[in-house]
């Protein structure tokens, strides 16, 4: 004790007596790399340092994405099983009001496995966007506090969306098969593009809302907004060879076609629901998502790098 | 003893924060103030303005500063949660920050749960949680409660079980900022206990703190910032009373601002302090006669006069105080000019700043108060501190 309890005055540069362990220390720190704190530079390189940052500290991501999934369902009784409530009565409501009621299912054999196939993908993008968005605000207490790569927080989300869907597309593709719908054939393959790509472009999206609404807050009730366009933007509870007749081809058609969000439906449908001709879909389509999954991969490589300009400033934002 | 180098294990480099405070902060404002009436919308400052230094292993370093001075930032700064403007830090080892306790607690999680969350924040792997989880338990008291909601926690408790999990994570470099305040003073101790034993094991600790009672007793080093500069970096003792200084300072600025009429008008004239044996001077030696004498004036006489005087520290504790009517001094009326002297032999007072305190009564009426008649410092001799300075013998013999 007497060797660390200075006295007032007692001169601090005499030779102090220190324990082996505080010698070991010494001795290791002497050897251990030095990280810097300092502004990261934003310009167009690869994020690879903030990949392997993100990538050393897996543990707390997973841990994170636990506390997300045990916190949201604790002290309820059905727990896990609320995540199929809200598709499972859009399905109903869609089905019923658009499908009968308005008429829309009379071209759609199997309409309910249709709109649902279409529901689960547009669910998986719709989750990740809203759930990353205020991942960052949510999460404010800690990024003021401790210091982990902040890519986390979007990423941690994007992990329990993940598994939320993953519920919704166990009940698909046991739906889709008893129903008979699934196609077996080499159409399925575009199932798994078309999650490909949705996971691309909602982490870039993600990834860049996160950040923005730590200074807009506006963002994640404009996203909310820019989500429920998304949704009839793309073919999910109406076909695509409907739009295809009413904006004959041209430039208006391949805009609608050539959204990401558009090619992975469709991509899912080829998959999980027969389609009754081939004219009734795009032609290209692996092309198509080729082309929209390098865009897709650009767009995160660039959400990324802005993420990183303006997360330097996130403790004292938020 | 052999020499031993000890490496540094943090370098601050010109370190320079800027904050821009804005005023808005939705679209529409965004929007509305946008371009240049948008920059007039913002104000910014620096919190930290080209501060360097750095840290050996093992060392414990004071950061103090007034309220503002940007030694939390810095803190922030070391801890990677925030980025400076200009400069880098670097810093080597495993790094724990004690900032807010359970920042990292999810009220739904059971204390359990927590543990591990809060664990891995602090950059442990699952299995060295795994290992020292009794331990951490044990230290927190917590007991049988480990499993349940933290929300039913009581505050204690969940502070306790945070404290336990950030100091069992083994860091070389430990920041603390202002949580030794928190607890029971039984855990109190056992935190302070803990940090004793971290000094030890040659861990650096870098603690932010107001409590200047923590700091000379604690650390070895000291760094005083003001207004984002580094103002002083040594010995604690120093460092706390170049604080103390600059607090001082800073309320006489206040003082001055705010009109107060020094000594220019009113019965109390020429305040002069000192001691018997060097004369006038605002530096005094212990042991010294201490004089202080003031000349009083008034044109009418006042009958039934009382000087009251004290000496007060900067934190308003008194060392010494005396006055005229209790010590029985024989009063004329008073007319025109006087001197009135008070002369305390031996005077053994301790380091720092005395403020002299002076009033003038009348009977039950005060007539005047100086609360900043004179200042007077003492220099501190052999590293004493408190009130009273007195040369000690020391004497070790043999026996049981």
């Amino acid at each position: 004790m007497a060797a660390t309890r200075r006295g007032s005055g007692a001169s601090h540069e005499s030779a102090r007596r220190w324990s082996p362990v505080a010698l070991e220390r010494f001795r290791e720190l002497e050897g251990a790399t030095w990280s810097t704190r300092e502004r990261r530079p934003g310009g167009l390189t690869l994020p690879l340092s903030s990949l392997r940052d993100v990538f050393a500290h897996r543990e707390v991501l997973a841990l994170l994405v636990r506390r997300d999934l045990k916190a949201r369902y604790k002290d309820s009784v059905l727990g896990m099983f609320w995540v199929l409530a809200k598709p499972l009565v859009q399905l109903a409501l869609y089905f019923v009001a658009i499908g009968l009621f308005l008429g829309a299912s009379r071209g759609i054999p199997n309409f309910a496995i249709y709109i649902f196939t279409g529901l689960t993908i547009y669910g998986l993008f719709s989750e990740i966007v809203s759930g990353a968005t205020q991942s960052v605000v949510s999460n404010g207490g800690l990024i003021k506090k401790v210091y982990i790569p902040r890519e986390i927080f979007p990423i941690a989300s994007t992990g329990s969306a993940l598994i939320n869907s993953g519920i919704q597309f166990g009940l698909l593709i046991v739906a889709s098969l008893l129903s008979g719908a699934f196609n077996f054939a080499p159409q399925a393959l575009y199932i798994i593009p078309s999650i490909m790509l949705i996971l691309v472009y909602a982490v870039a999206l993600g990834i860049l809302l996160s950040a923005v609404n730590v200074y807009l807050r506006d963002m994640q009730y404009l996203i909310e907004v820019f989500l429920m366009i998304f949704m009839w933007a793309s073919p999910i509870i109406y076909s695509w060879g409907m739009v295809a007749k009413i904006l004959g081809p041209g430039i208006l058609l391949e805009i609608y076609t050539d959204n990401p969000l558009t090619l992975a439906v469709l991509g899912m449908q080829q998959g999980f629901w027969h389609g009754d001709a081939p004219t009734d879909y795009p032609d290209l389509l692996w092309m198509r998502m080729g082309i929209a999954f390098i865009v897709g991969i650009v767009l995160l490589v660039v959400c990324q790098r802005t993420f990183s300009r303006l997360e330097g400033d996130f403790a004292q934002s938020l | 003893m052999a020499k031993i180098t000890i490496p540094d294990v943090v370098r601050v480099e010109s370190i320079a924060k800027k904050f821009i405070l804005r005023k808005d902060d939705s679209l529409k404002e965004r929007i509305v103030t946008f371009g240049r009436r948008g920059r007039q919308h913002r104000e910014e400052f620096w919190a930290l303005n080209d501060v360097d230094f750095s840290i050996q292993a093992g060392t414990t370093v004071g950061l103090i500063g007034h309220n503002g001075s940007g030694k939390s930032t810095l803190l922030k700064i070391m801890g990677g949660i925030i980025t400076p403007t200009r400069g880098r830090v670097q810093t080597r080892g495993r790094i724990a920050a004690l900032l807010e306790l359970g920042a990292g607690f999810h009220p739904d999680l059971t204390g359990r749960e927590n543990v591990f969350l809060n664990a891995a924040l602090l950059g442990q792997s699952k299995a060295e949680t795994e290992a020292r989880f009794d331990e951490i338990v044990a230290f927190s008291g917590i007991g049988d409660f480990i499993d349940t909601q933290v929300k039913f926690y009581s505050s204690g408790m969940f502070v306790r079980l945070a404290f336990s999990v950030s100091i069992h994570a083994e860091p070389d470099i430990l920041l603390v900022d202002e949580v030794l305040a928190v607890g029971d003073e039984s855990f109190q101790r056992q935190c302070l206990d803990k940090i004793r034993e971290f000094q030890e094991q040659g861990r650096t600790i870098i603690l932010v703190t107001h409590g200047l009672a923590h700091v000379t007793e604690f650390c070895d080093r000291v760094v005083l910032l003001d207004h984002g500069k580094l103002v002083f970096d040594g010995d604690p003792n120093e460092g706390v009373t170049k604080f103390r200084d600059l607090l001082e300072e800073r309320r006489l600025a206040q003082f001055s601002l705010s009109g107060e009429p020094e000594l220019d008008t009113g019965y109390v004239h020429d305040v002069v302090v000192g001691s018997v044996q060097n004369g006038p001077s605002t530096n005094f030696t212990p042991g010294e006669d201490l004089r202080v004498a003031m000349r009083l004036e008034h044109p009418d006489g006042i009958r039934d006069w009382n000087v009251r005087l004290s000496l007060l520290n900067p934190q308003g504790i008194t060392a010494i105080s005396a006055n005229t009517v209790s010590l029985d001094v024989t009063r004329k009326p008073l007319t025109g000019s006087h001197w009135v002297e008070f002369v305390f032999p031996g005077a053994q007072l301790g380091n720092g700043t005395f403020n002299l305190y002076l009033a003038l009564d009348s009977g039950s009426t005060t007539l005047q108060v100086l609360p900043r008649a004179a200042t007077i410092t003492v220099a501190p001799i052999m590293g004493a501190g408190g009130l009273v300075f007195t040369r000690p013998k020391v004497r070790v013999s043999a026996g049981k």
